[in-house]
């Protein structure tokens, strides 16, 4: 036992490294004006976190994405039920959905600036049609898998519409809901991200965007590096319970 | 097949619902024709675009680096995912890695590929790619994983080359989970490289729609916009399809 963890522990060392291999031989091969070194970098971002002015951004980031995330996943789980359930529904509903998640909504950007100006609600409006979607179709998907005996029983017990959704729909969805969340959630932290580079002065994706217009390479490396732990870290949680749930 | 014919229609209509009304909306000045053009104009302005020959070279560029990327994410993911499936301790390694891909915001790494590769399409068709492969890899570990074991026990029994197994066995059964491999590189190529033209101002449909966005050219910033919509649904509806068929074929065999 002690063994494997010590060999799972020994190839997340060697990922690691190999990471940060890439990354020196990526700054030796482009210079200090496309990417900061890695130490330097750590450096800056441990710098960046003692600062208030730097909290303040992160903070109009995390305002952002919860709002777009809560409505995503309230939106998208309320909706994908429902059309999961209704079976022709579904079915006249699923490729369109598909298709609008092949489309490059960066591409709406313009649109979504004219219908909700610069700020706030354009951020959380671009998180939320980048995150919506994917957790309704796994959503429908997930309510398609429930057996049909689950849902004959709770016609045999008369349970009305509300109960079942509660004690047998959502319970019985539940693992594949929290996969359709967990890619729901990176995806709506893209689109919040995307959304402040262009459409706002304040945030993680605007410090970005800044630091590229001001050849800031080490302000651009270093809040790039934070923005990726942060996902990672959130997502190898999310991916923790979403296993603990599948298999639990 | 009637039951399907019944779904296709009303989901036509269901569309044809949306755009009309999206057209009144916009005719009765309800939306400002400032914010949005009605769906009528847009497809007149499309047209009178491509008449014109403005949209041949834009759409052009876009077609090469969406084809480049979907073919070399295709090959090298599928190769990946393939050689990747054979060395278990270096798929354990990778796990983490190929599990937590797409939840790494990789746009803010687009002035990083510019520095490497040089302002032309290399970066942008260097997204597109590394959007895309790590999907093409991900199905093909799945397809690969799904082949049954009596399957591989069968090619034995028969004696079967390494070349006839991967050929009549190995193909046929991850098949499905490869075909939404194809289906993601492209769509992934696609996202990755229009949303690079658009930020990285290099050149085809993304950077169209957002020279016309800043030039307050809207009419054919919208003709633009519907384009990369068109090409989304008919890929879509092709690969839809296609789908299917192969599904059927399944079904049948």
């Amino acid at each position: 036992m002690s063994r494997l963890t010590f060999n799972r522990f020994a190839d997340s060392l060697i990922l690691v490294v190999a990471i940060l291999a890439v990354w020196v031989g990526l700054h030796a091969y482009a210079g200090d004006s496309a990417i900061s070194a890695p130490a330097t970098t750590f450096a800056f971002a441990g710098r960046l976190l003692v600062q208030p002015s730097f909290w303040t951004h992160v903070a109009a980031t995390m305002e952002a994405f919860a709002l777009a995330f809560a409505i995503s996943a309230a939106g998208g789980v309320a909706l994908g039920l429902v059309l999961g359930v209704r079976r022709f529904a579904g079915d006249v509903a699923e490729p369109i959905l598909g298709s609008l998640y092949t489309i490059p909504k960066v591409t709406l950007y313009p649109l979504m600036l004219l219908v909700f100006g610069l700020g706030m609600s354009a951020k959380v409006a671009f998180g939320v049609i980048h995150g919506v979607i994917p957790i309704m179709l796994f959503t429908i998907a997930a309510v398609r898998n429930i057996p049909p005996v689950l849902l004959r029983t709770a016609r045999a017990l008369r349970l009305a519409p509300v109960k079942t959704a509660t004690s047998v729909l959502v319970p019985a969805a539940m693992p594949e809901v929290v996969t359709g969340l967990r890619v729901g959630f990176a995806l709506t932290l893209l689109g919040v991200l995307i959304g402040e580079m262009f459409a706002s002065q304040r945030g993680l994706g605007f410090l970005i965007i800044n630091g590229i217009n001001n050849h800031d390479v080490r302000m651009t490396t270093a809040v790039t590096l934070l923005v990726v732990i942060f996902a990672v870290a959130a997502n190898s949680l999310l991916l923790a319970f979403d296993r603990r749930v599948h298999h639990g | 097949m009637n039951h399907g014919r019944r779904i296709l229609w009303t989901r036509v209509a269901f569309i044809a619902g949306l755009v009309g009304l999206l057209e009144a909306l916009c005719r009765l000045h309800v939306i400002k024709p400032l914010t949005m053009i009605a769906p009528s104009q847009m497809v007149q302005e499309l047209i009178a675009l491509a008449w014109s020959g403005e949209l041949a070279e834009p759409a052009l560029q876009t077609f090469i680096e969406v084809g480049a990327s979907f073919l070399f994410s295709v090959t090298v993911g599928g190769a990946l995912g393939a050689v990747v499936h054979a060395l278990p301790r270096v798929r354990r390694t990778l796990d983490p890695l190929l599990a937590s891909w797409y939840a790494v915001p990789f746009f803010v790494f687009y002035p990083l590929l510019v520095a490497l590769l040089g302002l032309n399409v290399l970066p942008l068709i260097a997204i597109g790619v590394v959007f895309a492969t790590p999907a093409m890899m991900l199905s093909t570990l799945a397809g690969l994983d799904r082949v049954p074991r009596v399957m591989h026990k069968v090619a034995r029994v028969h004696r079967l080359s390494q070349l006839q197994e991967v050929r009549l066995i190995t193909l046929p059964s991850a098949a499905p989970h490869l075909f939404t491999g194809l289906k993601l590189s492209f769509a992934y190529s696609f996202i990755g490289i229009i949303a690079g033209e658009f930020i990285l101002s290099g050149g085809g449909l993304g950077y169209g729609i957002s020279y016309a966005y800043e030039s307050f050219e809207t009419p054919k910033m919208y003709a633009l916009m519907l384009f990369v919509l068109l090409i989304a649904l008919v890929a879509n509806g092709v690969l839809h399809v296609w789908d299917r068929r192969l599904a059927r074929r399944r079904g049948l065999a």
